[in-house]
């Protein structure tokens, strides 16, 4: 099975591998983030402080953190795999029993330099685990059921823990980066569509185990002016301050909705508002623009790709930093309930930040390895 | 290898669709940012200009700090401000020129304003000049037709009527940094203060209060239309400290002739501080004005160390102070009875070494009294010798010296009680008995924070109470200090003797501080002088009889004293510290008698801390 030409080709040097490191990928991220500091740079009413002179920081800290995830050679975290969903679960459980401790919901742990969220790093674990196990599997092992049972716990297990923190946004979207893992490792197309089916059947029975502000939010979504100083207010103000921006913005600092503080949580969740604010439809555009040579280029990488750790992971990875920008910025167009999830690289916050550049560091990674053979099990 | 190119073959097909997908949800939210942006672009625009409600952060009121009569130490005052809106005023700096012939304005606050309004949005306020008086803002009113886009606020400052009388105890406010930003949002609003040192920080979270609440309509340029609805911010709590402001202002101004020094007046019974005076001290109104940076590099360049509370911060040597407690622990350890009797030659030989008297010629035949009065260092070289390092630590931490007292101020120091395991633990060396001669007389490793010395002084003195001290009387109309102190296990017969000695050194004619001495017979005090060396003196300059005072500053002996008043019924201790003040009995005893005369003329031991409502501001 393993050409010897392939195992000497898998030995390379640390100058060809910082040669072959993603460059397009991390001018796109860079670009990225600089919309991000604009955006904060603005939020603070043009000032470096408070958030846009530390979100420089991390930025600086976890690029250099993605550059050495993307030169330590894949099969490594290829090994790793199972050990860093062990210690996501570990962390989770952790959270959860501080929180019944300290009372009400608990989803980070202290550090003292950063604030953990251990869901986002299960968010990562869980695409390595999945890819890991899927990694030997033929298209007939995953006709078998009896074969699923295991990836099928792999998602079950950390999403049971981060719905009882409550963390209804993030759970749902460890089921759907998961779910996309069944679909491209080859699980059949009927598996999907009865599921979709069980889905939308179990919706009235999930209802009744919604906490209240999760009803609210789902309530307020379905007629957001029913309510607009109290659980609408968010997405009202969002769609005003949006809207208003029309088709060339109001230029950078003078976005009057964010800077009057008509809309909350300005630096964070609802941060491409602020941008399609002050730089209109052309700008919205241009980062969505942005996201998706993103998007591209990882699922270029994952086609690129000559094994299938690498390819799932990767594609994984790509498809889990999508749903991140759908989730958010269709919540805050007012299109899906608000569920308090940031927009990667642009949004302020540690981990989301430092989360989406491992992502990055491991699928460069995978391409700068290209030609590493990954042992099999 | 045929199985594994299915799954490439499926893998491939299925990332086409994983990627298709990914380009039509893009392509929705394009969609739906065009419809908002565009369609209905128009609608929204309207929505944004119209009248829209602001929720805006109300400040708190800062609680105020009042002494125990209910006089205030740190109180709000109107601080009024002249703001401009660069939007309204379309040429900024033509309004600020109109505004510079109206009120007293300077070509660099001008620069200032022109310099920021650039960087920030045209319609948020920029503050021109803030500290107007009611002339000014009448001025500006009036003439506010000819001054576009210039208006008049009212926040709040903090002012503290007694200035650097009390800079050490109240400390002062200063703007947030990032460190110590919490959960409460009230710290995010823009020129908030909090407390930075003394009273201001330690009861900061109690003294802030809480956060209110407007609802208003405001139009297009963020002005405030109609007001809907409002929820008041809570008033922070007042703090009601146990000091005498104006007892605290004679001790500071008593200080004042030093280059450096600090003072402690606290109740022996209760353990409430009257007075803690450090010299020299900052003025906390500059603080809360803005602090220029030539003044602040000063008070951090001062040799005197102005920002230190020394009261609390400052460790000394005790020196001859200390030895009421080398006494004790003879008496206690049975070496000696208050009659044993000690031939003073002048100095102390023991083994090789010569340990000298402060007096050359020697005291003669003293006992434990009159080495207390004449301060004998022979008495105690011989007697540490035979009861050891560790008996003298074990009196010495009883009577509260060697550890923090849990005093309310932050800066509080240890102080050090130095004996064998400390060595070992810290030098890794093991205790000579040349060190337990010099520790006996307060010399060597061992030091002491002024209040602690008052403590030990109090605790001598109220029959053998532990107390501690403590400065916050209530918060808000809560008592903060309820308990009694324990009795100590220590010889009421020891005290006694411990008393009479210190009565000795002031009132007996060759006691030490006769010369301090309170010619009233029922304000009489009692104390011990020690006078600290810095810097060991050289056999030379001993021959050659060189005096202290002829050395610089820095060089000197530090200047103690520890006293109590009245003689028989003790209420009152003071301790005083005066930095390189040459001699205890020469600075220090002077002003320590003039504090314990003025407290117990003043008697503030006589009326309860207020608690009531706060009197208006005397000034």
């Amino acid at each position: 099975m393993i050409s010897s030409a392939n195992t000497i080709h898998s030995e390379i040097s640390f100058f060809q591998k910082i040669q072959s490191l993603n460059w397009g990928l991390m001018i796109l991220v860079i670009a990225t983030a600089c919309v991000g500091f604009a955006c904060l740079y603005s939020a603070a009413g043009g000032s470096m402080s408070p958030w846009a002179s530390k979100q420089m920081t991390r930025f600086i800290v976890g690029f250099i953190g993605m550059i050495i995830i993307a030169l330590i050679d894949i099969r490594w975290w290829y090994k790793l795999s199972w050990f860093f969903f062990a210690g996501g679960m570990v962390l989770l459980v952790i959270v959860e029993v501080m929180g019944q401790v300290g009372m009400g919901a608990q989803r980070w742990i202290n550090l003292g330099f950063i604030q953990l969220q251990p869901s986002e790093i299960m968010k990562i674990a869980v695409v390595m685990a999945l890819a890991r196990y899927f990694h030997a599997s033929t298209i007939e092992d995953m006709r078998r059921i009896k074969f699923l049972i295991v990836p099928v716990l792999v998602i079950a297990a950390p999403v049971s823990l981060v719905l009882l923190q409550p963390d209804l946004g993030t759970s749902l979207m460890i089921v759907m980066a998961g779910t996309s893992m069944f679909f491209m490792a080859g699980a059949s197309i009927w598996i999907f569509i009865a599921g979709a089916v069980a889905v939308c059947a179990s919706i009235p029975i999930a209802w009744q185990f919604l906490h209240d502000y999760q009803k609210a939010r789902v309530m307020t979504f379905l007629d957001p002016e029913s309510d607009p100083l109290g659980a609408g207010y968010h997405i009202t103000q969002s769609k005003i301050a949006l809207g208003s921006g029309g088709i060339d913005g109001k230029g950078f600092l003078q976005g009057t909705q964010s800077n009057l503080n008509f809309l909350p949580e300005k630096q964070t969740d609802f941060i491409f508002t602020l941008w399609a604010e002050e730089w209109g439809l052309w700008g919205g555009l241009g980062l969505l623009f942005l996201f998706w040579m993103i998007f591209v280029y990882g699922i270029w990488i994952a086609m690129r790709a000559r094994q299938n750790y690498t390819r799932f992971l990767v594609l994984g990875l790509t498809v889990n930093f999508s749903l991140y920008v759908f989730i958010n910025i269709a919540m805050v167009m007012g299109l899906i309930p608000v569920v308090g999830a940031p927009l990667p690289l642009i949004s302020y916050g540690g981990t989301s930040m430092l989360a989406a550049l491992a992502s990055f560091g491991l699928i460069m990674s995978a391409s700068v390895h290209r030609d590493s053979k990954v042992t099999r099990l | 290898m045929k199985q594994n190119s299915d799954t490439v073959k499926v893998f491939s097909r299925r990332a086409f669709v994983i990627g298709g997908l990914q380009a039509s949800i893009l392509a929705v939210l394009g969609g739906r940012l065009a419809y908002l942006q565009v369609s209905q672009g128009q609608r929204y625009k309207m929505m944004a200009d119209k009248n829209r409600i602001s929720i805006k952060m109300l400040a708190p009121s800062r609680g105020e700090i009042v002494d125990r009569f209910g006089v205030p130490l740190a109180v709000n005052n109107q601080n009024f401000r002249a703001l401009i809106i660069p939007e309204q005023a379309k040429d900024v700096e033509k309004s600020l020129r109109e505004l510079q012939g109206i009120i007293d304005l300077s070509d660099k606050q001008i620069e200032k304003t022109v310099k920021e309004s650039k960087k920030r949005p045209k319609f948020a306020a920029i503050e021109i000049k803030d500290d107007l008086s009611w002339e000014d803002v009448a001025r500006i009113e009036v003439n506010l037709p000819d001054l576009p886009g210039i208006s008049t606020d009212v926040g709040e400052r903090r002012t503290y009527p007694f200035g650097t009388a009390t800079a050490h105890i109240v400390g002062y406010v200063g703007a947030v940094n990032d460190k110590e930003i919490d959960s409460d949002p009230v710290l995010s609003l823009p020129g908030f203060k909090i407390g930075k040192t003394g009273i201001e920080k330690s009861f900061d979270k109690e003294l802030r209060g809480t956060a209110g609440a407007s609802e208003a309509e405001v139009n297009v340029i963020g002005r405030e239309v109609r007001e809907l609805k409002r929820k008041e911010s809570g008033q922070g709590k007042r703090v009601t400290l146990t000091i005498d402001g104006e007892l605290q202002r004679y001790a500071q101004d008593r200080l004042s002739e030093q280059r450096s020094a600090s003072a402690v007046v606290m109740d022996a019974h209760s353990g409430a501080v009257y007075a803690l005076a450090s010299y020299p001290a900052f003025n906390p109104n500059e603080f809360s004005s803005g602090l220029s940076v030539e003044t602040w590099e000063e008070l951090l360049a001062d040799a005197a160390h102005p920002l230190t509370n020394k009261a609390i911060a400052g460790q000394y040597p005790p020196a001859s102070t200390f030895k009421m407690i080398t006494l004790m622990a003879g008496l206690k350890s049975g070496h000696i009875n208050p009659k044993t009797s000690v031939y003073c030659p002048g100095h102390y030989t023991f083994g090789n070494n010569k340990f000298h008297c402060w007096k050359k010629s020697g005291h003669g035949w003293v006992n434990g009294i009159t080495a207390l009065a004449y301060s004998c260092d022979t008495y105690f070289y011989k007697l540490s010798t035979e009861i050891g390092i560790d008996n003298i630590a074990a009196m010495a931490r009883e009577f509260g010296l060697g550890d923090r007292l849990g005093f309310e101020l932050p800066q509080e120091s240890a102080g050090l009680v130095a004996d064998k395991a400390w060595k070992i633990a810290n030098r890794g060396q093991k205790w000579q008995l040349g060190e337990t001669i010099i520790s006996s007389i307060g010399q060597g490793s061992m030091q002491a924070t002024p209040l602690q010395l008052a403590v030990m002084t109090a605790r001598m003195v109220n029959g053998g109470y532990a107390v501690k001290p403590w400065v916050s009387g209530y918060v808000g109309d809560e008592a903060l200090r309820k308990e009694s102190w324990p009795k100590m296990e220590i010889s009421e017969e020891h005290l006694k003797l411990v008393k009479v000695g210190m009565d000795t050194v002031v009132n007996s004619k060759k006691g030490t501080a006769y010369g301090s001495r309170i010619e009233e017979p029922e304000m009489a005090m009692g104390g011990k002088t020690g006078t600290a060396q810095v810097k060991r003196i050289t056999q030379g300059e001993r021959t050659a009889g060189i005096k202290n005072e002829d050395l610089i500053w820095r060089h000197r002996h530090h200047a103690l004293f520890v006293g109590y008043a009245p003689i028989d019924n003790p209420r009152y201790v003071a301790s005083v510290v005066v930095e390189h003040g040459i001699g205890g009995s020469r600075t220090a005893a002077p002003i320590a008698r003039d504090l314990l005369l003025e407290v117990q003329k003043r008697d503030p031991a006589k009326t309860t801390i207020y608690a009531g409502k706060t009197k208006g501001n005397p000034a």
